[in-house]
């Protein structure tokens, strides 16, 4: 790991100007970041610390928004958010180990927007809000590829707004080795119609599927979407799945998504 | 009954206490004053030709000492390989060299080209980024049979090929074989990969080199299986020092499963650079440089047949596999695909006639060498795999065909085809006692249950035999070794009756403090607790070869029997003195020596007293005090060997494998503690089922690894390996050896890949997937699946 500076604001005005420094970078739970650090592929000059800052964590809810800090653990979203929306504590709770969930926060997971992460597919399967010190952007702004986001340079994502499904789930195939999603799915239902979002099969990163979509707002059952079938084109290939698989794995887990939702 | 610590109980591991309160004493805790620290710069590329390293720049950063390059190691010899393997032809294989620092070419993504010596670790990685390379890239060799292309860049270039050897066993047989297969009513082939792994073990490989000016004199503080034999490769053939000027420790050692056996080029560096720098040098390998650094195993290719006759009784075997050596020969890397592998091939069952052939190859990647079996899971695994096909294809029970040609309790002593000698066995019972524990019986069942659930339930079986307690050193110095693998012992009993033993064999997770001291409790009669093991130290220890190939109680553990024997020996002399009888009038019993048919006796302390206090002491006849030493080299391997039975399920959906049963019934001879025998299976089951579902090494045809780090090298986990029943009540004790044991060490990773491999096919052709015949390890869900949607 290369030197470098650490402040711990505890407010975010001063985050946000201690962010405006040259190669500074803002450090969340720190699950992703610290190992590129140690592994010397990353080397911020000053790493801003958001988890001293108070009004970026907690779950809480206003009327049919769920809003979560930033800062908040995956480990905490499990507990706290399992009365109000349960589909999501339950990805929550599947996320890595006690001590990836005890550290990794929800904002540093949607501002890393891996490829694999779950959260991504939370975020835009609900059409959630992703507030940042700036502005509020919609979930389907805001990811725009493997690795990449709506977010400016020096900007913080403060809180994410979920509106409430009327029921969701998160069905998600482990990759072995690192167990990340090797595909997942995201099944949110509203009155307005239902969405699906995968993650973890596209070199595009998240993405909502239209098709199912369109089937499971007509008819919210497994069996909606048992003929469809998304294409492989585009998909990951790589050591744990061929771009086939992922596509095959895609439909059969967000029947799984919608069996547990049921 | 046993004794609560003797031989037979299940005594609780004492070492436990000191790691899971962590407070094991691991090399990395090793901290010596003025301490300084290497970083290794290696090679982020397969094969280049190294035009220039220029360590200006990097060698005026802050806290550089020095920075290293093969110059600087021109009077040290290469990393010696410690087995020459003769090839069909009667040639020696091709041996290239293997210098400390790579010199004028890299072989390898990992090969070390310089190391920078600093004040502390993180100034010497960025000391490391700023030295400036010049390496022209050449075309690698990844594909073990691209690789023997007449045309293939060659990984060596003063080498005739990128062949090591071409290896016939048994050459003489080679026509009669084919023969055999030319008359045979059926012929079966199988074509598979043995997939190549890494080894993995929770601590990282740590060197500490210590110099001491004033005695001249070298401390290497290292992870390794086997202290004695570093000492000897690397005093002997790399840095010339001689062994009273070398010492070798290796304190606690966090697993090793092979990879700890080897010489690495870090020992002879940190050893080398202590003494160039005056001041110790150590060096911690983080997890990405084991990937890279530690040798791998497996990773052979293989083509193996089976004749048989109308009645299904195997005729003749016969085989043709590839095997990698990686870019250098790892320690004993030859004699893996070789004497450790060919040897097993006639595995439990008596067929005639076999001949194996072995093409080992360099290619551009990290060495290979033993990992967990060394040989005999790619022995195993291609007869059991082809075994369960032989039954597919003849439409016969797979249990029965087994049966038909095994060899029979009443064979043994069983002479195989492939020279080695089987003492005993009787594998109808370990394979009745494994059928009985699965419940196979209802078995059908259970897959009407699994059925009505979607799920497809599969039941695979494999035999296993493998020749373990390495070795004869006669034997093996015919075969090639440049060791002997006997073992030693010291065992020194204290003036107050405690007893301090010495052993050769280095224990990293085996237990051996526990079970070396029931050992000798039993046969003294007094609590192990009184009972101290001492290894892994050359400076206190007799030369010992170490531990490997699941020899330590029964080469390790024969030594100090032999010790121990002698010892008790002497102490009736000394009571007979005592006592006024004859020697051979007394009688050891509990700690006591007691005169034959009287009640006189004198117990243990009584004596250890007298030989430390010889006041009243036969001085004439007998020297004062109480300490032998022996050695004890085998007259045979052991043959340990078992029924596995794998049940599974899989979801036809995703293509995943659920372990829901694992039963292992071994037949590992006598037991010592059953706790430690059941331990070892388990971990040894983990590996096995690791490899057969979730491991692989894969590198890209460029060389680089694509699964080097836990993000994409899976390792089990513990609901990966869950329903184990182990059982090792079928005992057929050893003959040769005088606890009548066999080791127990690599037998879970020997039988466990084909039978879960065999329990997947066995799945799918129950539900109507008979196309598949064989789908390579790791058998993960995406390839599972394609298999069933080709
Ligand atoms: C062993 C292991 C297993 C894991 N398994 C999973 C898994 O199964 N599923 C899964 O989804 N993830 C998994 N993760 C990733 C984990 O969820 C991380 O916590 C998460 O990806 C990053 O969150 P963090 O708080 O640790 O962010 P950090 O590592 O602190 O930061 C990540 C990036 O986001 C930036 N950043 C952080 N917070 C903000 C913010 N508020 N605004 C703007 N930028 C910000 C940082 O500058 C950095 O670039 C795993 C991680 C590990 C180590």
């Amino acid at each position: 790991m290369h030197n470098f500076e650490f402040v711990k604001p505890s407010t975010l005005a001063e985050a946000v100007a201690a962010l405006g420094t040259d190669e500074a970078q803002p450090l969340s739970g720190g699950q992703t970041l610290i190992p590129s650090m140690k592994a010397r592929l990353n080397a911020p000059g000053v790493l801003v610390s958001l988890t001293g800052i108070a009004e970026l964590k907690g779950v809480c809810r206003e009327g049919d928004t769920l809003v979560i800090g930033a800062a908040t653990t995956h480990a905490t979203v499990a507990a706290d958010a399992a009365a109000d929306f349960p589909g999501l504590a339950a990805l929550a709770g599947q996320i890595g180990d006690p001590a990836v969930r005890n550290r990794g926060t929800i904002g540093g997971s949607l501002a890393n927007n891996d490829p694999s992460a779950c959260y991504p597919s939370a975020a835009l399967g609900t059409g959630a809000t992703i507030v940042t010190n700036a502005r509020e952007i919609a979930a389907d702004d805001y990811f725009q590829g493997m690795f990449t986001t709506a977010l400016e340079e020096g900007e913080i994502i403060t809180s994410i707004r979920f509106p409430i499904p009327q029921r969701a789930a998160y069905a998600k195939f482990l990759q072995p080795a690192s167990r990340f999603a090797l595909t997942g799915v995201f099944v949110a239902q509203y009155a307005a119609g239902v969405r699906v979002a995968v993650t973890g099969a596209s070199e595009g990163g998240v993405f909502r599927w239209a098709e199912a979509e369109a089937a499971l707002s007509a008819q919210f059952n497994a069996d909606a979407v048992a003929g469809l079938s998304h294409p492989a084109d585009g998909m990951i290939s790589d050591l744990h799945g061929t771009s086939e698989y992922r596509a095959h794995l895609v439909r059969v887990m967000t029947q799984r998504a919608v069996r547990a939702a049921q | 009954m046993p004794k609560d610590d003797g031989i037979g109980a299940s005594t609780k591991r004492r070492e436990d206490l000191r790691f899971l309160t962590g407070n094991g004493k691991y090399t990395d805790d090793i901290n010596l004053r003025g301490q300084s620290y290497v970083h290794f710069l290696r090679s982020d590329v397969a094969h280049g030709r190294i035009n220039g390293i220029d360590t200006a720049a990097a060698a005026a950063m802050p806290g550089v000492l020095k920075i290293f390059t093969a110059a600087d190691f021109a009077s040290a010899g290469g990393i010696p390989c410690g087995w020459q393997v003769t090839d069909r032809f009667g040639k020696p294989m091709q041996e290239p060299k293997h210098p400390i620092l790579a010199d004028g070419k890299v072989r390898h993504v990992g090969d070390p080209i310089a190391a920078v010596v600093a004040e502390t670790y993180e100034q010497a990685r960025d000391a490391a980024e700023a030295i400036d390379l010049d390496i022209e890239e050449l075309e690698p060799v990844i594909d073990m049979k691209a690789a023997l292309a007449p045309d293939a860049p060659k990984v060596h270039d003063d080498l005739t090929s990128n062949l090591c050897y071409d290896w016939g066993f048994v050459e003489e047989n080679r026509e009669a074989v084919n023969a055999a297969f030319d008359s045979a009513a059926h012929v079966v082939s199988l074509e598979l990969t043995n997939n190549r792994l890494v080894a993995n073990p929770m601590e990282p490989r740590v060197a500490v080199g210590d110099y001491d000016p004033w005695g001249d004199s070298h401390t290497l503080y290292t992870t390794s299986q086997n202290p004695h034999v570093i000492r000897l490769l690397m005093g002997a053939f790399v840095l010339n020092i001689p062994e009273h000027k070398l010492r070798v420790v290796a304190p606690d050692v966090g697993g090793g499963f092979g990879s700890k056996i080897y010489h690495y080029a870090e020992e002879a560096f940190c050893t080398y650079a202590a003494k160039v720098l005056k001041r110790p040098v150590k060096w911690t390998s983080s997890r990405s440089e084991a990937f890279i650094s530690d040798a791998h195993g497996r990773d052979h290719k293989t083509t193996i047949e089976l004749a048989l006759d109308a009645d299904h009784n195997f005729l003749a075997i016969r085989t043709d596999t590839y095997a990698n050596m990686g870019a250098y020969l790892s320690t004993f890397a030859p004699s893996i695909p070789t004497w450790l592998h060919g040897t097993l091939m006639a595995g439990n069952y008596k067929t005639p006639l076999i001949y194996v052939n072995v093409k080992a190859v360099f290619t551009n990647t990290v060495p290979v060498d033993a990992y967990r079996g060394a040989g005999r899971p790619e022995a195993t695994f291609q007869l059991e795999r082809l075994v369960d096909k032989a039954a597919r294809e003849l439409g016969v029970d797979p249990v029965e065909l087994r049966r038909k040609n095994f060899i029979k309790p009443d064979q043994f002593p069983y002479q195989t085809p492939v020279a080695v000698v089987y003492d005993t066995g009787n594998y109808d019972a370990t394979l009745d006692k494994m059928l009985e524990l699965a419940d196979y019986a209802n078995f059908d069942a259970r897959v009407a249950e699994s059925k009505a659930r979607g799920k497809l339930r599969g039941f695979g079986i494999a035999h296993y035999i493998e020749a373990c307690g390495i070795a004869p050193s006669n034997l093996v110095g015919q075969l090639g070794a440049r060791a002997g693998l006997y073992e030693s012992a010291s065992v020194r009993v204290n003036a107050t009756g405690s007893i301090s033993v010495y052993t050769g064999s280095h224990s990293h997770g085996q237990g051996h403090e526990t079970t070396f001291a029931q050992v000798v409790a039993d046969m003294i009669g007094v609590d192990a607790s009184s009972i101290e093991i001492h290894h892994g130290d050359t400076s206190n220890t007799p030369m010992g070869m170490g531990t490997y190939g699941s020899r330590s109680l029964a080469v390790g553990g024969s030594a100090i029997v032999k010790a121990t024997n002698k010892i008790i020996d002497k102490a009736k002399k000394i009571a007979a003195h005592l006592l006024e009888a004859a020697p051979e009038d007394i009688e050891l019993k509990d700690g006591k020596f007691s005169v034959a048919g009287t009640d006189k006796s004198v117990d243990w302390t009584g004596v250890t007293l007298a030989a430390y206090v010889p006041h009243n002491y036969p001085l004439e006849d007998l020297e004062p005090g109480l300490e032998e030493t022996a050695f004890y080299d085998p007259s045979n391997f052991t043959y340990p060997s078992g029924a596995y039975g794998c049940e599974i399920e899989l979801d036809p959906e995703t293509g995943k494998i659920d372990i829901l049963r694992f039963i292992a019934a071994d037949d590992f001879g006598n037991i010592v503690n059953p706790m430690i025998v059941e331990g070892q299976v388990h971990g040894g089951l983990a590996q096995g089922i690791g490899q057969a579902l979730l491991e692989s090494c894969v590198y890209d045809d460029q060389g680089q690894l694509l699964s080097g780090s836990f993000m994409d090298y899976a390792m089990p986990r513990a609901d990966d390996v869950r329903g184990f029943t182990v059982d090792h009540s079928c005992i057929t004790p050893c003959t040769h050896n005088p606890l009548g044991v066999k080791g127990c060490g690599e037998a879970g990773a020997i039988g466990s890949p084909p039978a879960v491999v065999n329990a997947a096919i066995d799945a799918l052709h129950r539900a109507g997937h008979s196309h598949i015949t064989h789908i390579d390890m790791p058998l993960t869900p995406s390839r599972v699946w394609a298999a069933m949607n080709r």
